[in-house]
């Protein structure tokens, strides 16, 4: 059986709608060989739930410019309730350093900031995905 | 007086020999340069490329066309441009410290950002409460906009709004005027983001009702300006949008124009306007990127198209028509989170790139809006840097300063034709509603941000601090990041609830059932009729749920 490719969902929650960033994100994860759901942005994080079940995605990436990084506990703690807890969620964007160790605390498993290089965004995003497929398929 | 430059000059060949083989000596095998736009850049620009023999068809004199060298024949020398720096914090009272503040610093126009749960059509209270007032200010009925503007005298300064159709911001702020006993004769300003075709296909923040119902709101919106605030520009088409979501600056300034003789279309054609009322009444916004001589010749050949537009493709006679006004916002994509304080010396040369390239007013980026919100500290820097480069560097003592360069010149008409191509290529997709429709626009914005950052990736691009001159451990340098407490917003949502609360509910819900009759009939305006629910005390959630209703709410088209 030959391995399918890690599966990234690449979205935008909350109210702001700057799409250049995930967009060149999408392109670069899916000329890594990656499967990506791309959507438009202001997406409610009941549809990202429903989204990520429906697709069954390896690894769920928030792409925010504004602030919408802040609702990202919110939207782990519903995945978790829709036991999709081991979904790695990553985000990228304009993230304060003041605002980091919430995130993290709340279980966001990498977090790209401007600048981060196309090698590292795909090395890192590949590296989890396998990492989540792993843990949903038991040890092999 | 000198005599004309003659052609060929004695000795310029046998020197122009010397250097290239000098210079090819010393170079080696010499590489391609091009400009963000992709024009090819040489090494030396002489008399060969540009020797001043049309200088009446290319450049003439400042205030006549073809307005290269600027739109007024007095420019910065006369009348500097307006110092708009974009503010938006908070509740209303944080905004009206604020503005205060900065009026005190020496700015000129105000303008506000309202918070990004107000772009998209919602009321504090019914919105998430983390992200209330993070990106701007939460205003949402005649209250709050009285509160922002407390202090202010709305007779004398000007204001520009961040308000997207259907304009609540301009409906609430004419109230207050009202109320105040200011007479809408004297307000002055822009709709800030009416242009809704670059919210559709690159900057979907301000992006509220579907198409149809965004053509007509704005049409209408125009009208209403045109008839009862003379003093008001209704219309500013948005470069700033195609550029930075991933135009060059050669195709950003071809589909703004594109989209300019989109709306002078539906004016003029579609609603049986003469040219020389609706076109005076044109103004433009852009980005300045950091390509500095590239922006300059953006801006000149710009205005060079838009005279010739508006006198040829529309018949325009009024001269008023024909100047290219224009606001310039320096470039946040050129900014870095590592090293952020050089974004500062950024934003400089990209202001610089503005005030050569002619704006009539400017927004200097904060140096640290690659981080958060901008602080205070660093709003204060981007205004005193725009009062040296007046004040201490002379920028403004001399008309179009680079006029008659050899390169800006040739950069000058190899942008023209660039531009032109990109309108020439809306025009045979349909113009610019049908482009944007398809996808196409967006599909060559997404193409060209890829490219970039293609370039950065493989360092042909090399951004200072992020590909270059890296230093280990050059940690953020980390402003004091003011994110509004939760109790103000907790008090900002009971005070909109007290309003909603004590408001004539008949008067409002009449209003309301009125807005939503204008949305449905032909001949009404919608945005008369939104003035008239602001007026009852229907609230920005409370018209824009209205109208979501009546006319259909945008979304985006995903274009992969």
């Amino acid at each position: 059986m030959t391995e399918r490719p890690p599966k990234i969902l690449v979205t935008k929650i909350g109210f702001d709608g700057h799409d250049r960033g995930s967009r060149i994100v999408a392109a670069y994860l899916r000329d890594a060989g990656m499967d990506v759901v791309y959507t438009g942005p202001w997406q409610q994080i009941p549809a990202v739930v429903k989204l990520a079940l429906e697709e069954d995605i390896d690894v769920l990436g928030i792409s925010s410019l504004a602030t919408d990084h802040l609702l990202v506990p919110k939207l782990i703690e519903a995945l978790r309730e829709a036991g999709l807890g081991h979904i790695p969620v990553v985000v990228g964007g304009i993230v304060p350093p003041e605002e980091e160790p919430a995130l993290r605390a709340a279980g966001v498993a990498a977090i790209f900031h401007p600048g981060a290089s196309r090698e590292e965004i795909v090395a890192e995003v590949g590296r989890l995905a396998r990492l989540a497929r792993a843990a949903v398929e038991g040890d092999v | 007086m000198a005599e004309p430059v003659q052609l060929p000059l004695p000795g310029f060949d046998q020197a122009r020999a010397r250097w290239r083989r000098d210079y090819e000596a010393q170079i080696g095998t010499d590489r391609v340069v091009r400009n963000r736009s992709g024009i090819e850049v040489k090494p030396i620009y002489t008399p060969d490329d540009w020797d001043g023999s049309r200088y009446m068809e290319e450049l003439g004199f400042p205030g006549a066309p073809p307005f290269t060298r600027g739109i007024y024949p007095t420019m910065h020398r006369g009348r500097t441009w307006t110092q708009r720096q974009l503010i938006g914090l908070g509740t209303p009272e944080d905004f009206n410290l604020r503005i205060r503040k900065i009026i005190a610093a020496g700015a000129t126009g105000l303008s506000l950002i309202p918070c990004n749960s107000v772009y998209r059509g919602y009321d504090v209270d019914e919105c998430p409460i983390e992200l209330l007032g993070t990106c701007g200010t939460t205003v949402n009925s005649v209250d709050d906009m009285d509160r922002c503007l407390e202090g202010v005298d709305l007779g004398r300064i000007s204001t520009a709004l961040n308000d997207p159709s259907p304009f609540t911001l301009l409906a609430l702020l004419l109230v207050v005027a009202e109320k105040r006993g200011v007479p809408w004769s004297s307000i002055t300003g822009t709709s800030n983001q009416s242009d809704y075709l670059s919210h559709f296909v690159a900057n979907h923040m301000f992006f509220r009702l579907a198409l149809p119902g965004a053509r007509r709101v704005l049409l209408d919106h125009i009208e209403f300006a045109l008839e009862k605030i003379p003093g008001w520009n209704p219309l500013s088409v948005v470069g700033q949008h195609m550029q930075q979501g991933g135009a060059t600056p050669a195709e950003a300034m071809g589909l703004t124009l594109s989209t300019a003789i989109q709306y002078a279309t539906d004016l003029i054609e579609g609603r049986g306007h003469a040219p020389d009322k609706v076109l005076p009444k044109f103004t433009f916004f852009f980005d300045i990127s950091i390509s500095f001589f590239e922006e300059v010749a953006k801006f000149r050949a710009g205005r060079r198209i838009w005279q010739r537009i508006a006198r040829e493709r529309f018949g325009a006679k009024d001269p008023r028509s024909w100047r290219f006004k224009f606001h310039g916002q320096t470039s946040g994509v050129d900014l870095t989170r590592q090293q952020p304080l050089n974004n500062i010396a950024r934003a400089t040369v990209q202001a610089m790139a503005g005030i050569f390239g002619g704006l009539q007013s400017m927004h200097v980026d904060a140096y640290d809006e690659v981080l958060s919100v901008p602080t205070e500290k660093a709003a204060k820097i981007a205004i005193a840097t725009q009062n040296i480069l007046r004040e201490e560097a002379h920028l403004t003592d001399v008309i179009d300063p680079l006029g008659g360069s050899y390169y800006v010149e040739t950069l000058t008409n190899e942008m023209e034709a660039k531009i032109e191509a990109v309108i020439a290529k809306i025009d045979a997709a349909g113009g610019m509603y049908r482009a944007c429709e398809t996808g196409l626009v967006q599909t060559m914005l997404g193409e060209s941000a890829l490219a970039f950052q293609e370039k950065v990736e493989s360092g042909e691009e090399k951004i200072v601090g992020v590909n270059a001159y890296r230093e280990e451990g050059d940690a953020v340098d980390v402003p004091a990041l003011d994110r509004p407490a939760r109790e103000a917003m907790e008090a900002q949502i009971a005070r909109l609830v007290r309003y909603k609360e004590a408001r004539d509910q008949a008067a409002t819900r009449r209003a309301l059932d009125g807005l939503a009759r204008a949305a449905n009939s032909t001949s009404d305006n919608v945005f008369g009729a939104v003035v008239e629910a602001a007026r009852a005390g229907a609230t920005h959630g409370e018209i824009c749920a209205t109208l979501r209703r009546e006319l259909g709410f945008g979304d985006v088209l995903v274009v992969p």
